[in-house]
């Protein structure tokens, strides 16, 4: 709002900093009573849940431990590729403060156009003949969709809005995300399509230290954390990195540092395109369906996980990844079932938006806490 | 001298274009419908439609002011064309590759059929020529026109748009006139207009528009300039009033019904206005309230509501709606209350998803119906004409424009009050307005109970109209979509959102209904959100703009002026210290 | 018995101590000059007791309440105003607007009576108009006119200082803090609002605090000056009496004289 200022009176960047470092007292007012008796209610519903479900674990109803086993690996393995679609709604909103809806979309779009790549290496029998490399060129097609249509979103619909109030970058990727979605539905159709069957190896259950885990959610968490380490790598010790994070704590000092500001935002872009593209294969591997509508949902969801994990930092987002996997895989059959709800099973996304809704109460700053720009924080 | 390598790119990107719209399956289902019998399809006015549009913009960057009239006129001609024809070019390989490689599998829309509509059916060979032969002809008139005098241009652009708007709203006409025989004069009955019709729509049209388009756009001014106060505006605002009395006698059922999905979305969008606009608070959650609205009135009205059913009458139904939706309206605004403008959006849309699920869900479906929602609910009790729902549409759009009436005297109330100061201030700087005594918190909860209880009216009316309830009516699709009504109406402004609803819902369609132009029933979304990003970028103050939200986007422009201004003033400052 | 009373007042933002135990009192119709080199503490003095920080030690007194724990629009309304160093006007809001939104604590048209327009709304409407414009009527014709309708940030620097002002007065209060009223202001405005500083106190009789690095202002207006350094007072009393304090001095002069900016 006060650009204007700004030009006549450096002094408001340090002092908006200030203001927004300040803390809230206790206040007994009737906001904070409600909040406190949602935090109180919540934390009464969840430990009558456990201690249902527990009772009803000791009574040998419920599943088995190895039922909550495979559910574990299986909630975590989700968690991971949240996590990694949550990597580029954090980075972007690091850099740029605002949320792109369109994220999912770019996620949707990876999975998309990798399933004509698996079709095409199936129907040549590469797939089962050679299942990494396929996989490995899914990826790569996969990585390089996400990228594209990041990159592309960028330069048309929100570099000209550079600078604009922020709520107006946000609309305009609400927009974007419609697009997408409405472009992809007419090319694709608006069915299901579906991947070939993932090569034998990997429905096998692989030991690890004495524990059987699936083969598919071994490779997807394992994809995920190497996927990370390169980004984490990319981040902290390249230079373009270097670029990033000054871009992300100030533009303008970025730019007259002499950092190509606009490159700098597209490889933010790309970066967040490509891990979305990773993800695209890893949700791929475990759902192996795809629709128009497939990025809506998860795209939020990763939102939920940035958010959860602080917004703007990168470990926290594939932490908070992890965590809103847990959440939503185990949530509602350790808590809700406990409580006696029925078909639980229906409420998964309720229970990752109400974790959306009390992280938020219990700690607004995300589980590691927020790293943004001095411009974001307000 | 034309660019070649930019002339080059406008025509990738038109042929681009032209493919996608294949691609996607427009121009195949848009062909369907005729626009005026043997010349025009739907289908062909949206291809060659884009690629007039992009060789327009790309002929209008060649004009130099320098050279001759004539020189210039030639050279945006020849832009044009050349737009057009490598935009040909890439359509004739897409559609060459098409017919060679089988690629039905992946993206369905692309076959043989696709090639016929982008050929005017005739196939490969000739088909392909006609479609050289009228790219090259729209890019030449598109680069034509930019170098045309401006009267001309106005003429044809006024005709074209009279023209287009008869075919386009073929449905209004017949609706309106009535008689078969005179509808029959105008449209063929293969539907479209009839050439002659074309001829008499643009002879009127220029003649009409000589005589008169300094009067109108005088008094348009005179109007749009009035106070507010003033007795021009309430003459105005008067006729529109007597406007929206009389039309529904003179529209027929479906029309009215059409009215009548117009107004529920304008009324919910009236009251995410205050939400967004005047408050600043992006909700994304907003249907949560409308379902809050409907299921609550379902729940005390039908006969068939699972457990606790009441049977109330409609009337004594509609407070208790009220105060369920003012309650949720304090249960999600409290704990968002201290969030900041981009968390605040992804948690209301998290509330109404939750809703959403909940009642959808097996542990609520003895209360909701879960899956199978709630039926039978009765229409609305009105004296003398009894009980007013769905079935009798020309009645009961009576009724919603009456809740659109209170809801906009409520925004417009509220926006010039003390109450719209507070909020304005809110959205400015949050901070300030505390610090000098506005309480933030309740400044917020009244948006966000005020704005529920409007689209409570709202979901009141729904249920009372369709007669049943389902889960599916309140997906995120709703919410999202009552945030580009308010958008491209204008955020903040009564008028833009009646403008938004009636271009977006009533041409395009509401989120599960068709609008005028039934055929964009596939497509509209995709539309949704092109309108949404071309308005973010080139218009983001909506069509018809609130003043403050307007100063707020041309911020920069506007200081600008005031710095040249400065020097005025600083000279009236000074002449004044020398006085004193 | 003073207006405000404030003793021990501490603020530490993470490690740095802003506000390390301050004793402040004013009185009644007293202008007081709170002064200190660059990161003194002054401004965090300001937004402690305008409640936009919660103090971690000490206690505030207005008026014979205490001020711990309120919010800044409460304590607004209690009577106490303040501009910003910055100057943070509602850009887009209308010169009178924004005067008029500081009447809002002081008014009560609830939603109800908003939608009725009862005679008693409207009537507190035309108030508030009639009193924001009798406010900005104290900066003569600056702010008065075809400025009415003006979006804020088309305004002057120095109008825009004005209009904060104007904005605090009409939250009708009983302190005023201003906050480098003078700051980037040529001479002769400040000459002018040095002037019209003294006015607020004599004619419209607030009590007024006021923060600058204009030592001729100072010596103007001031009742008593209070030198901060460090977030500790180190010299209380009249301008004469200050400005020959050793530790003042030695405040001053023991870094790089700087001017705010």
């Amino acid at each position: 709002m006060d650009r204007v200022f700004r030009v006549c009176c450096p002094a408001v960047v340090a002092e908006t900093s200030t203001q927004n470092a300040r803390t809230r007292r206790f206040r007994f007012n009737w906001v904070d009573s409600f909040l406190w008796f949602i935090r109180i209610s919540a934390i009464i519903a969840i430990v009558v849940g456990l201690t249902g479900t527990i009772q009803n674990f000791l009574d040998g109803q419920g599943p088995t431990v190895e039922q909550w086993r495979d559910l574990f690996v299986s909630s975590i393995s989700t968690g991971a590729m949240y996590g990694l679609v949550a990597l580029g709604y954090s980075m972007v909103y690091g850099v740029l403060g605002f949320i792109n809806f369109a994220h999912g979309e770019v996620f949707m779009s990876g999975i998309m156009v990798g399933w004509i790549a698996a079709m095409l290496l199936f129907e040549n029998g590469l797939w089962d003949a050679n299942p990494f490399i396929s996989l490995a060129i899914v990826l790569l097609v996969a990585m390089f969709t996400s990228t594209l249509i990041a990159v592309l979103t960028e330069k048309i619909a929100y570099r000209p809005l550079r600078g604009s109030p922020r709520l107006i970058p946000l609309i305009t990727s609400i927009g974007v995300s419609f697009f997408l979605q409405y472009a992809f539905a007419g090319l694709f159709g608006v069915g299901l399509q579906t991947y070939p069957a993932p090569p034998g190896i990997l429905s096998e259950d692989i030991n690890v230290f004495g524990v059987p885990i699936e083969g598919t959610k071994l490779l997807v968490i394992a994809v995920a954390i190497l996927a990370m380490v390169a980004l984490w790598y990319f981040v902290t010790k390249t230079k373009t990195g270097r670029a990033m994070r000054a871009v992300a704590e100030d533009k303008e000092i970025a730019g007259l540092m002499g950092i190509n500001v606009d490159r700098t935002i597209v490889t933010t872009f790309a970066v967040g395109g490509a891990m979305a593209g990773v993800g695209g294969l890893l949700w791929a591997l475990l759902f192996r369906n795809v629709q128009f509508i497939t990025g809506f949902l998860p795209g939020i969801k990763a939102f939920t996980a940035a958010v959860l994990g602080g917004i703007g930092n990168l470990p926290g987002a594939m932490l908070g990844g992890v965590f809103l996997g847990l959440f939503e895989g185990m949530g509602p059959l350790l808590v809700l079932d406990g409580l006696g709800i029925p078909a639980v099973s229906q409420l998964k996304d309720a229970v990752a938006f109400s974790a959306l809704i009390l992280v938020l109460i219990f700690r607004p700053t995300g589980l590691l806490g927020e790293r943004l720009g001095s411009e974001d924080r307000a | 001298m034309i660019d070649m390598r930019r002339t080059f790119r406008f025509g990738l990107l038109a042929g681009g274009a032209m493919a996608f719209l294949g691609g996607i399956g427009m121009i195949e289902s848009f062909n369907e419908r005729t626009l005026i019998d043997p010349i025009l399809r739907m289908g062909d006015l949206f291809l060659y439609g884009t690629l007039f549009v992009i060789a327009y913009i790309a002929a209008r960057g060649e004009i130099n002011i320098l050279e001759e009239p004539d020189y210039r006129a030639a050279e945006t001609t020849a832009t044009g064309a050349a737009v057009g024809f490598v935009a040909t070019m890439v359509t004739v390989v897409y559609a060459l590759l098409i017919t060679a490689v089988d690629v039905v599998e992946f993206f369905p829309n692309m076959d043989e059929a696709m090639v016929e509509s982008l050929t005017f059916e005739q196939g490969a060979p000739i088909g392909l020529a006609l479609l050289g032969l009228a790219s090259v002809i729209v890019g030449a008139v598109g680069g034509w026109l930019v170098s045309t005098a401006d009267g001309l241009k106005q003429s044809i652009s006024k005709v074209v748009g009279w023209v287009l708007g008869f075919a386009l709203l073929e449905v209004v006409v017949t609706d309106i006139v009535e008689s078969r025989d005179v509808s029959r004069l105008i449209y063929s009955p293969n539907g479209g207009l009839r050439l002659w019709s074309v001829a008499v729509i643009a002879v009127l049209v220029v003649y009409l528009s000589r005589r008169y388009s300094g009067r109108l756009t005088s008094f348009a001014a005179e109007v749009s300039n009035a106070d507010s106060k003033s007795r021009l505006r309430r003459g105005v605002i008067a006729f529109l009033v007597f406007a929206a009395i009389v039309l529904p006698m003179l529209l027929g059922g479906i029309l009215n019904e059409l009215m009548i999905n117009v107004s529920l979305f304008v009324l919910m969008g009236l009251g995410l206005n205050i939400v967004v606009g005047l408050a600043g608070l992006l909700d994304l959650g907003y249907v949560a309230f409308f379902a809050v609205g409907a299921y609550g009135t379902a729940v005390l009205t039908s006969p068939l509501s699972p457990t606790f059913s009441p049977q109330l009458n409609w009337w004594v139904a509609l407070p208790i709606v009220f105060v369920l939706a003012a309650i949720a309206g304090l249960l999600v605004g409290t704990p968002v209350i201290r969030m900041r403008g981009d968390y605040l959006a992804i948690v209301t849309l998290g509330f109404g998803e939750i809703v959403r699920i909940l009642l959808l869900s097996d542990w609520l479906t003895p209360l909701f119906g879960g899956s199978q929602g709630i039926r039978r609910i009765p229409g609305v009790d009105v004296p003398f004409l009894g009980e007013v729902g769905g079935t009798r549409p020309e009645f009961f759009v009576y009724l919603t424009l009456i809740f659109v009436l209170i809801a906009g005297y409520i925004s417009y109330r509220a926006q010039n009050s003390r109450i719209g100061r507070a909020w304005a201030a809110m959205r400015e700087d949050e901070d300030v307005a505390e610090a000098i005594g506005i309480s933030t918190v309740s400044a917020k909860l009244l948006a966000f109970v005020t704005g529920a209880i409007i689209a409570s009216f709202a979901g009141a009316l729904f249920s009372a109209k369709v007669g049943a309830v389902f889960t599916n009516s309140f997906d995120v699709l709703v919410s999202i979509i009552i945030l580009v009504v308010v958008i491209v109406g204008g955020m903040g402004s009564i008028s833009g959102v009646i403008v938004g609803a009636f271009v977006l819902i009533g041409v395009l369609g509401g989120p599960k209904s068709p609008g005028l132009l039934a055929e964009f029933a596939e497509f509209k979304l995709l539309f949704y959100g092109a309108i949404l990003v071309f308005m973010m970028l080139k218009r983001p103050e909506g069509l018809l703009p609130s003043v403050r939200r307007s100063r707020e986007l041309h911020q920069d422009e506007m200081s600008q002026d005031a710095w040249l201004e400065k020097g005025g003033d600083f000279t009236a400052d000074d002449a004044e210290g020398a006085t004193t | 018995m003073p207006l405000l009373e404030i003793t021990g007042l501490k603020k530490a933002f993470g490690g740095v101590q802003a506000l390390g135990g301050v004793d402040f009192h004013i009185n009644e119709n007293e202008i007081v000059s709170v002064i200190g080199p660059n990161g003194a503490g002054k401004t965090s003095f300001f937004n402690v007791i305008s409640g936009l920080f919660a103090p971690d030690e000490g206690s505030i007194v207005f008026d014979g309440d205490s001020l711990a724990n309120h919010a800044p629009n409460e304590i607004t309304r209690r009577g106490i105003a303040r501009t910003f160093q910055n100057v943070r006007l509602f850009p887009n809001l209308t010169v009178l607007e924004n005067v008029m939104v500081g009447q809002h604590c002081r008014t009560h048209a609830g939603m109800w009576s908003t939608i009725l327009q009862t005679a008693g709304q409207r009537a507190e409407e035309q108030l508030i108009e009639d009193k924001a414009k009798d406010v900005l009527s104290f900066f003569g014709s600056r702010l008065a006119g075809y400025r009415y309708d003006q979006p804020a940030f088309v305004l002057s620097y120095a109008n825009r200082r004005r209009l904060e002002i104007a904005r605090a007065m009409a939250t009708e209060p009983k302190l005023l803090l201003l906050d480098e009223p003078t700051a980037g202001m040529n001479p002769r405005e400040t000459a002018e609002l040095t002037e019209l500083i003294g006015d607020l106190r004599d004619k419209k009789g607030f009590t007024v605090v006021v923060i600058s690095h204009e030592m001729k202002v100072v010596e103007q207006i001031s009742d008593k000056v209070v030198v901060l350094d460090h977030g500790v007072k180190i010299a209380e009393g009249d301008y004469d009496d200050v400005s020959t304090n050793e530790d003042v001095i030695e405040a001053y002069l023991g870094r790089p004289a700087e001017r705010d900016e």
